[in-house]
């Protein structure tokens, strides 16, 4: 994962709430055994019509969304299955941050571990993003900040670990390997106790 | 100690290294489940990073979602929906060779719906951590287990170390008061649950489900509750293991057997939530006020007791689900005509789901022009029914008896519906698209679905028994 510091960039806007993983990507196109080339699939049964012709009536197809990196969605994005392609399929899009008043767990999880920003405001700051699209905003990762055109900033929580991921570009896995000595340990206490429910640190 | 609920004990035991605010914490997982799906991007990252399984006995694989349901031809060639899907079976078989993990292939009497085979196997333990790349793993918390759906590079990451990179959720329970009454099934019930807290009402937090209700639920119906948990945004749900669950899983092929056994089971017992253990909120549900209940927009939490009109929209959103849906607020959902009717998934799809669709279908017809999939959740269950004759019964009403494999409830595998089509399903999403482009899903139990297959549209259960009787 590359380190990431500030996304500048118009927002497009899907004004909908719960919008699901199987709106993000169809599970039809989950059969692929590679992450790469899935943006052509992003949000398929909404973007295209049956005959493959682009739908004019999805937002992001029209005019003034074109090249935005920031999608402001409805509450409640991402929710529905586990699917990693969900997040693969908007990184590959074009997307680099998704705002909204509430994100599902597991997609907000997996987009964090690829370099998908995911950013959870109030809803009244919520509200307003999503009515204005096509502003141009800054996200400054580190500063937790989302500059507006005039002037004003909305501030935004990010877990910590996450945030130093996406600014050194951390690899979590390496992490976790890092603690080898820790997980043989544990292991060796649960093989000496293997039902046991006491605190195992 | 200060009291804990069941969630913290699992939690607890299973804490390699405690979170801080800088990092989560490092928690062990002692089961790994794995389908073709979410998996073949992790592997390859192991591959290309030169990293071995680090546990291949904690990992149960199976095949189940790109599977085709129809039999194989006399040449043995299965009739996968593309050359892709065949790619990506034929891609874990491989995985699992190299990597040296058991596979439940198709030669297996344990192939079947991931979350089916779990218990199935006694591989799903009480107090265990169980992960998998697929969201519907809280139905192993039918056990008083804490499972949860992870993404593919956390199958990466728990392939490799055996762990995960967590925060600790939060808890919330779920006490249902009260009994159900006759005819209304576990799904009913969390249908209800769902439309009461909303899709996104758990997000954050495990439901602990508790009361009276629940403990008079069988194991199967648990199984049914726990696994819509995530319909409610949850990250998972459990319930207490108590002697309903030890005595589903004694002598199953994974279970410790003799002194080990005694010794898991004193364990176990120890497993339920402390009295006065407090959790982050509470919910109360009356089971005894639910009747039979159904989807009747496009998530979860769009649900109606069956025999009451359409609610009008509320708001632009459930607006555009009903037009979807093609209904109107104010209109009855019975009497809409049906053209698929699905009974299976890892919701609805074990040997006691198979009984109750089988005891409305006995000795009469599907409905003219209504197609009907029934699909065993395993290939031990698609046994176990034919042994009791239910395919018997099945096939003499005109409905389709399948291959074990998730088949409608995702429809990667070629089972779809067409454009405009009204499924009554037994799956646990109503999803646009879901079943096919275009298709509108009603979720529902196995009986309502059934009943939907004999009378070709959406009918009461209870109208339909008594007009029968
Ligand atoms: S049956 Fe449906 S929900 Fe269950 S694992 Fe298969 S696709 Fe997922």
């Amino acid at each position: 994962m590359k380190p990431l510091n500030m996304i500048r960039s118009c927002t497009a806007s899907l004004p909908f709430e719960n919008i699901d993983t199987d709106r993000i990507i169809p599970a039809r196109f989950l059969t692929t055994t590679e992450r790469a080339g899935l943006g052509r699939y992003a949000f398929n049964d909404w973007r295209y019509h049956e005959d493959g012709t682009d739908n004019p009536d999805f937002p992001l197809n029209q005019a003034d969304a074109q090249g935005c990196r920031i999608l402001v969605a409805g509450h409640n994005f991402g929710c529905g299955s586990s699917r990693e392609h969900a997040p693969w399929a908007l990184l590959d899009y074009g997307i680099e941050a998704v705002i909204s008043s509430g994100i599902a767990d597991i997609f907000r999880s997996n987009a964090l571990k690829n370099g998908l920003v995911t950013i959870v405001i109030d809803e009244s700051e919520h509200r307003a993003l999503l009515a204005d699209p096509g502003i141009e905003l800054v996200i400054d990762i580190a500063e937790g900040s989302i500059s507006k055109p005039d002037g004003s900033a909305i501030r935004f929580e990010l877990d910590r670990f996450a945030r130093h991921c996406l600014l050194n570009g951390v690899d979590q896995l390496g992490f976790l390997l890092d603690a080898d000595a820790d997980i043989s340990a544990w292991e060796s206490r649960r093989a000496a106790n293997p039902y046991s429910m006491e605190k195992a640190a | 100690m200060s009291p804990r609920t069941i969630i913290d004990k699992i939690w607890d035991a299973h804490q390699v290294r405690a979170e801080s605010s800088d990092t989560p914490g490092i928690l062990y997982v002692d089961l790994h489940l794995i389908h073709e799906v979410t998996t073949p991007q992790a592997f390859s990252e192991l591959r290309s990073r030169g990293l071995k399984v680090r546990c291949p006995e904690r990992v149960l694989a199976t095949l189940d979602h790109s599977t085709p349901t129809l039999p194989a031809d006399a040449e043995g060639r299965r009739p996968y929906v593309t050359a892709e899907a065949r790619h990506q079976v034929d891609q874990l078989e491989a995985n699992c060779q190299e990597f040296g993990i058991e596979l439940n292939g198709w030669s297996s009497e344990h192939r079947g719906i991931v979350h089916v085979i779990g218990p199935e196997l006694g591989a799903t333990q009480p107090g265990m951590t169980i992960v998998c790349g697929d969201s519907h793993t809280a139905t192993h918390g039918a056990f008083g287990a804490l499972a949860f759906g992870i993404g593919t590079t956390e199958v990466g990451h728990v392939l490799a170390t055996q762990c995960l990179l967590q925060r600790k959720p939060k808890s919330m329970a779920i006490h249902v008061e009260g009994k159900l009454r006759p005819g209304v099934s576990a799904k009913d019930l969390i249908l209800h649950i769902i439309g009461r807290i909303g899709v996104g009402g758990g997000t954050g937090h495990v439901i602990e489900y508790g009361g009276p209700a629940i403990e008079a639920l069988s194991m199967e119906e648990r199984m049914t509750v726990c696994n819509m948990s995530i319909e409610a945004g949850a990250r998972a749900g459990l319930i207490a293991p108590d002697q309903v669950t030890f005595d589903w899983l004694q002598g199953r092929p994974r279970t410790p057997r003799g002194a080990d056994w005694e010794r898991a089971v004193a364990a176990w017992r120890t497993l339920a939530s402390d009295a006065g253990a407090r959790y982050d909120n509470e919910v109360h549900v009356d089971a005894s006020a639910i009747g039979p209940t159904i989807s009747y927009g496009t998530h979860p939490g769009m649900v109606t007791p069956i025999a009451a009109a359409i609610p009008a929209a509320r708001d632009a959103q459930e607006a555009k689900a009903l037009a979807y849906m093609q209904f109107d607020g104010g209109q009855a959902l019975t009497g809409q005509k049906v053209d698929v009717v699905f009974v299976g998934s890892c919701t609805n799809s074990r040997l006691s789901d198979l009984r109750d669709a089988a005891a409305v279908m006995r000795g009469r017809q599907v409905a003219d022009g209504v197609r009907v999939l029934i699909v065993p959740g395993s290939v031990l269950i698609k046994r176990e029914a034919e042994a009791e004759g239910l395919d018997e019964i099945f096939r003499a009403a005109g409905a389709e008896w399948r291959e074990a494999g998730c088949s409608m409830c995702i429809g990667m595998n070629g089972d779809i519906a067409q454009p405009g089509q009204l499924v009554v399903s037994t799956s646990n999403r109503n999803f646009e698209g879901r079943q096919g482009p275009g298709v509108r899903t009603v979720l529902a139990s196995p009986r309502v679905a059934a009943v939907a297959a004999i009378a070709g549209v959406i009918t009461d259960p209870d109208a339909f028994q008594e007009r029968a009787a």
